[in-house]
């Protein structure tokens, strides 16, 4: 009996003994030489491997951030951890963060099921860059949101979902790290990452179309028709291709409501008010 | 309003509600010789398994899964009847619904639901219930179609029961003396599992299948053509303590099995190589364990080892590519 | 007759619906304006030489072809340019168009309107390739690939073959099937004209089983030309395809990603035969093609010859609606173009407009993949598409391309027959879409 259990017990060693052996060679063999700062810098990063930044996942950005000297570690900005993470990560390397607002994605569209109501039915795949090559879209409006959610479905962070009464992507501004996902999604480029402003007022205009008026309204009632009513009003507002655009350098709390409130259309979005009340 | 989408604009008229009720039909013989054979029991427990996974699969999709409930594709229904068809005759109720527990649940919504299990959800029940209930899982009732109210029941042991538990010594021609003549094993008056004793209308089924080109011929042709094989060379080779290769195919589950089980969609691969592939293991591994192992029916676990190397094989053999090496 | 040949791997049998192969080729007649698209096949829009106001005869040249792959645009009608600008094509985009009022019906004088048949082929080879170019000449099976470039032949490359497409396995296209049994030697005349461009001797018209007038026609007038033979093809969906159609008939496969010509073929539809022929014999450019207009929304079905931007709607006028309609698609079930605006222009590519009832447009209902394997059965390519689109729901295009999705014909057998109705096509469009914008 006792031999039996002395048996049994030098077999599991023996065991034991040799797979640590073979264990530990491996290991030796299989290792790979790793600069500890770059770990504790993609530490630090948000681990989204989202890309927003430029470098291919947190791992690349993190040894772009270990490799930099000064002068490059400015060019360098984790647009998802923001701030607070750039400054942690330059406190660590001993460089001076680089001041940066904080921005997010905005619709250049304002096709809500109410002010481009569906003209046709699409059946096929639910999919806005499939059918923006099949067809104009269920709204008639060739540059316009086709409301199938392409951007929800590829937002990293949840932070754009489709509005049930608009039908139209509505992203989240607190969600929002502004990885770009969304602007690199959308077959109609309606995406645009733009500053957060101060207390989230912004402006901008809320549609892509650049049809002249009479065709644009046909299909949408919060078209721009390139009034230059926008440009009247503030002369840094740019109006081409029957299309304005408002530049980001135009103060949003000096000029946003009169535009938004002199667009006939209603394509111009203030943010202003919602957040007052918030 | 009109109607856009990418093309195709129109569809053929097959679906998966068609195909699982052309499988119906297909099954719809060997089940009509169980109740005229077996009697009120069979029809009990067909109607017990098929209520019990439609059931489940209801319960599944609507409180778990949280997706459309699928059992207006008539799945389910495929899945209960095969159930039954494993079991004997006698099955207490409870037991019974154990195994649609676990055809239902455990082998099918736990992968995902329709089209994700691994493993055939309707022999997943059948070997839980063979293992856990050994008793009456291997408690064969004669068959006596004068009695449809089972009043008079005698058991017997299956033709595999009485190759497995032969001694070595027997000579092939006392063996033969035990076992039921070919036209009774052809037609189903032996005892067995409620579908798997009559080839005749397994065959009509699998007539109709391949008619109605739910299935291809590969899978059944090569299953039951390497087990045909490898029994007729075993035989050659061995002489005597077995019996003549057509006695093992018309005995067991190998037909319900070939045409059934291993054909179903999801548990078998996509490719037709690996079809061919699939069906060699699934009759090797019949075999093997028909004559090795301690067990006297192997095909439920044949399908169900290759059920698991289905995802392998997919990933080894592709159709080939048009415009690339002919082979 | 010689054997009946078809392409090995995957295919389907759709209903076939050929409602209107009986009925007459006939004359649509002008409508008020005609809108002329200078894009009307692949490659650059075509740069527009008239102006606003200008008079123009039948088959003035209106637009000059921009570029190699690129083809002249022709008027199709006499009249005044009303005007050039963006209008919605049947897709509901908008794209350059030239709007004409028609006056009258005056062609320019070189046009022989005889309807004698002229056999000698007078034109050098150089002069053919020239004319063919000078007469805007796409390929008129639904793709639209300029004519000229499949005519010369690359350097390094030889033609022993010229195999005219005249098999319609789209289900109610019947274009085709008229122009053969009506224009027989015109046709063969054009593959005549083709080879000699080529400098080749043989010439194959492919037809498939179901058109028997067609055949019958074919192999009356073939028997005059020595070379040109006609091959019965099996009604097999998609026996039209250029690649299946080529292994079909001579038994070589075109490799991924390679032209016919690397298998030394050269692939024509028997409509463009046909408008080679009348752009060689008769020095008519192409402004006019054979319209199947069909489908279970049309009270009369018929075959017209239309002159190009002849609006939709005005066929459609002519054949009568029946019931409600749900669907509008240009070219035929299979692979055709599902349009939003009635209003849109034939062109040169259209082979068809079907109209479908709304009780008849099927809303697929998908359910989960059962992998009962029929997508990778009835491929005619040999893909997976069932695996593609697991690919493509997890926006792995990459792994989508190393199982060749590139290679992807898009015919629609895979979503036709798939019973879960997953649209496959959809996914493997898609891929392909994100693929090439990756390059």
């Amino acid at each position: 009996m006792t031999s039996l259990i002395l048996f049994n017990v030098l077999i599991l060693s023996m065991i034991a003994v040799i797979a640590a052996i073979v264990l530990y060679f491996t290991a030796k063999k299989f290792q790979v030489e790793n600069n500890p700062l770059v770990d504790e810098i993609a530490a630090m990063l948000p681990q989204a491997n989202c890309g927003a930044c430029g470098s291919a996942g947190c791992q690349n950005f993190a040894e772009k951030c270990a490799a930099a000297t000064a002068d490059d570690f400015a060019g360098l900005y984790c647009p998802v951890g923001g701030q607070k993470v750039m400054s942690k990560i330059a406190e660590r390397l001993g460089y001076k963060a680089q001041e940066k607002e904080r921005t997010c994605a905005v619709l250049h569209c304002n096709g809500t099921c109410q002010n481009a109501p569906d003209k046709v039915q699409y059946i096929g795949l639910k999919s806005c860059r499939l059918a923006s090559r099949v067809f104009v879209g269920n709204t008639g409006c060739p540059n316009g949101c086709l409301r199938m959610g392409d951007c929800v479905r590829n937002c990293p962070f949840g932070a754009i979902e489709l509005n049930k009464v608009t039908g139209l992507p509505q992203v989240n501004p607190d969600k929002c790290t502004s990885c770009g996902a969304c602007v690199r999604i959308c077959p109609r480029g309606l995406f645009e990452i733009r500053p957060m402003g101060k207390n989230g007022v912004r402006v901008y205009v809320a549609c892509n179309n650049t049809q002249k008026g009479a065709q644009a309204r046909k299909n949408c009632k919060a078209a721009c028709i390139g009034c230059m009513k926008c440009s009247k009003i503030c002369p840094d507002v740019k109006v081409e291709n029957n299309l304005s655009h408002i530049p980001t350098t135009i103060s949003a709390e000096e000029f946003g409501e009169q535009l938004a409130a002199n667009c006939p259309t209603g394509a111009i979005i203030f943010t202003g008010k919602k957040n007052e009340q918030n | 309003m009109l109607k856009v989408s990418t093309a195709p604009h129109i569809y053929s008229q097959t679906n998966t509600r068609t195909i699982m009720r052309d499988v119906i039909i297909a099954l719809a013989p060997a089940g009509l010789v169980a109740i005229i054979l077996f009697g009120l029991n069979a029809l009990v427990t067909i109607a017990t398994a098929v209520t019990g996974c439609v059931f489940f699969e209801y319960a599944t999709c609507r409180y778990w899964l949280k997706t459309r409930p699928s059992t207006s594709d008539l799945s389910a229904v495929v899945t209960g009847i095969l159930l039954a068809y494993n079991l004997p005759c006698n099955m207490p109720i409870w037991m019974i619904l154990i195994g649609c527990f676990v055809a239902i649940i455990i082998a099918k919504a736990a992968f995902g639901g329709i089209g994700k299990n691994v493993f055939n959800p309707a022999l997943a029940g059948r070997v839980f219930l063979f293992i856990s209930f050994p008793v009456q899982m291997t408690t064969w009732i004669n068959p006596n179609w004068k009695d449809f109210l089972n009043v008079d029941v005698t058991t017997s042991a299956t033709t595999l029961g009485i190759l497995k538990h032969a001694e070595p010594e027997t000579s092939f021609f006392e063996l033969a003396d035990k076992l039921p003549s070919y036209t009774d094993m052809f037609v189903g008056n032996i005892g067995g599992s409620m579908g798997e004793i009559s080839a005749l209308a397994l065959l009509l089924g699998l007539f109709w299948m391949l008619y109605r080109k739910v299935i291809s011929w590969h899978i059944p042709f090569y299953y039951i053509g390497t087990f045909a094989l490898l029994n007729t060379i075993f035989w050659f080779v061995a002489g005597k303590a077995t019996c003549e290769p057509l006695t093992q195919l018309l005995s067991g589950g190998l037909f319900l099995g070939a045409f059934f089980m291993a054909t179903d969609y999801t548990t078998s691969p996509m490719s037709k190589n690996g079809k061919i592939v699939f069906a060699i293991g699934c009759g090797v591994l019949t075999f093997v364990i028909r004559q090795y192992g301690s067990y006297p029916e192997g095909v439920s676990f044949a399908i169900l080892i290759m059920n698991a190397f289905v995802p392998l094989i997919d990933k080894a053999f592709h159709p080939r590519i048009f415009g690339t090496g002919r082979k | 007759m010689n054997k009946i040949k078809t392409f090995k791997i995957g295919g389907i049998h759709p209903n076939k619906y050929k409602i209107s192969s009986d009925i007459k080729i006939s004359d649509a007649g002008l409508p008020e304006t005609v809108i002329i698209p200078v894009r009307q096949h692949i490659g650059a829009p075509a740069k527009v030489l008239v102006q606003k106001g200008d008079k123009v005869k039948v088959g003035t040249l209106l637009a000059d072809l921009d570029g190699v792959v690129s083809a002249d645009v022709h008027s199709s009608v006499s009249g005044e340019v009303l005007k050039i600008e963006d209008q919605e094509v049947s897709n509901g985009y908008f794209e350059k168009m030239i709007t004409i009022r028609v006056e009258g019906d005056e062609w320019e004088e070189n046009i022989d309107r005889t309807p004698d048949i002229i056999r000698d082929i007078e034109a050098t080879p150089e002069e053919i390739v020239q004319i063919i170019r000078a007469s805007g000449i796409v390929g008129m099976g639904g793709a639209g690939f300029p004519t000229p470039i499949k005519v010369e032949i690359p350097e390094g490359k030889k033609a022993d073959c010229v195999i005219l497409n005249g098999i319609e396995c789209e289900p109610y296209l019947t274009a085709d099937d008229r122009l053969m049994q009506e224009y027989a030697e015109q046709i063969v005349i054009g593959a005549r004209i083709l080879n000699k461009a080529l400098g080749i001797q043989k010439a194959v018209i492919a037809v498939d089983e179901n058109k028997p007038a067609a055949i019958e026609a074919l192999q009356k007038v073939t028997r005059e030309y020595i070379g040109v033979n006609v091959q019965v093809c099996a009604t097999k969906y998609p026996q039209g395809a250029e690649k299946q159609l080529i292994e079909a008939v001579t038994g070589r496969e075109v490799p991924p990603g390679c032209l016919p010509i690397d298998v030394n073929c050269v692939v024509q539809n028997v409509g463009t035969a046909f408008a080679i022929y009348e752009a060689v014999q008769k020095h008519k450019p192409l402004f006019e093609r054979i319209v199947t207009v069909s489908g279970d929304g049309v009270k009369h079905p018929q075959n017209f010859r239309v002159r190009v931007g002849t609006p939709a709607s005005y066929l459609i006028d002519k054949v009568g609606k029946n019931g409600d309609i749900g669907k509008i698609i240009f070219g035929g079930p299979m692979m055709g173009l599902s349009g939003i605006n009635i209003d849109a222009p034939v062109t040169k590519t259209t082979s068809g407009i079907l109209l479908l009832r709304t009780e008849n447009v099927v809303v697929p209902e998908v359910s989960p993949c059962i992998r009962c394997g029929t997508c990778v059965e009835v491929c005619p390519q040999g893909l997976e598409p069932f695996a593609i689109t697991n690919f493509v729901r997890n926006g792995e295009y990459q792994e989508a391309k190393k199982i060749h999705v590139l290679d992807c014909i898009e015919c629609g057998c895979c979503a036709y027959s798939c019973p879960a109705r997953i649209p496959l096509l959809d996914y493997c469009k898609l891929a392909k879409y994100e693929i090439r914008k990756k390059k």
